[in-house]
């Protein structure tokens, strides 16, 4: 079965809306293989959510989940941030992102990751975002990062 | 096909779910090897951002390991931040990576990780991570 791309997905829909698109980026790829959920979304930010398994592990003697976890979950959330500022989907990739872990993610512990997109220019998304396990007042990890649009320039 | 070093035994569950290998050394440090799959895959045909950070992570962890394993240092590690500069995209191949840890002090380490695809000359993808040392 061919994959639909996100952006057949907005055409078909009009815009861009982030719980359908997750369905599908959710279920494909490296995102399936998380298992990342949809949260909730807002003008400019998107939260998603992927829960604690076994193989997801960092350290086997806490059952600390491995901290690229939380990159992938944030990756997504400020990626799809942008395109649900924008109202639809243009082709983008991460420049760069920066993480700072404040604390581990717990054992058995949810994890959510909501991305906001802070500003946009013609060619830059800029983003940040709070990891956190279902308190966003007591966050895990933050994240701030830049996607390049690529095709395509906002004129 | 390569013949995975002993070592891989050491990593986590997550590197192992990724079927990343260590498959030796490259300038004093483990090199990592994760094959290109659907389950590391992002948008169609390259690979997914937060899997490559992942593998650049396991490739800082295993240089430090390795680094405080030579000078017989008995110290734990945690990592406070990350910094990924994506480079150029990955496509559906093998991808390599390494860690070099580029100050070992008392009470921290900072460490740069390259991932590559066909040349460690052109990187896809460079984290530096810091990471707190704590001695019992």
């Amino acid at each position: 079965m061919k994959e639909k791309t996100v952006a057949e997905i907005a055409a078909a829909h009009g815009g861009f809306d982030p719980r359908l698109a997750i369905s599908f980026m959710g279920k494909a790829g490296h995102g399936g293989f998380l298992g990342m959920d949809y949260v909730g979304h807002g003008e400019d930010w998107v939260e998603l959510a992927i829960d604690w398994r076994e193989d997801l592990v960092g350290d086997p003697n806490t059952g600390v989940l491995a901290s690229a976890v939380v990159i992938s979950l944030m990756d997504n959330a400020t990626s799809m941030s942008i395109w649900t500022k924008l109202q639809e989907f243009r082709p983008q990739v991460t420049m760069d992102l920066r993480v700072d872990y404040l604390r581990p993610s717990p054992k058995g512990a949810k994890v959510y990751g909501r991305g906001q997109c802070y500003h946009l220019s013609h060619s830059i998304g800029f983003v940040r975002g709070v990891a956190h396990n279902g308190d966003i007042d007591e966050p895990l990890a933050h994240v701030s990062g830049t996607f390049i649009r690529v095709g395509d320039r906002l004129g | 096909m390569t013949t995975p070093d002993p070592r891989t035994e050491l990593l986590p569950p997550y590197a192992r779910a990724l079927d990343m290998t260590i498959i030796g050394l490259h300038n004093g440090a483990p090199l990592i090897e994760m094959p290109f799959a659907n389950k590391v895959q992002g948008r169609p045909g390259f690979l997914h951002g937060g899997a490559i950070s992942g593998l650049l992570e396991m490739a800082a962890v295993a240089a430090i390991q390795h680094a405080l394993h030579e000078r017989g240092d008995e110290a734990t590690f945690k990592q406070v931040n990350v910094t990924i500069d994506f480079m150029r995209g990955g496509v559906r191949q093998t991808t390599f990576a390494v860690g070099e840890v580029t100050r070992l002090g008392r009470t921290m380490a900072n460490v740069e990780a390259r991932a590559w695809q066909d040349d460690p000359a052109k990187p896809i993808t460079i984290a530096n991570l810091h990471y707190l040392l704590k001695r019992s």
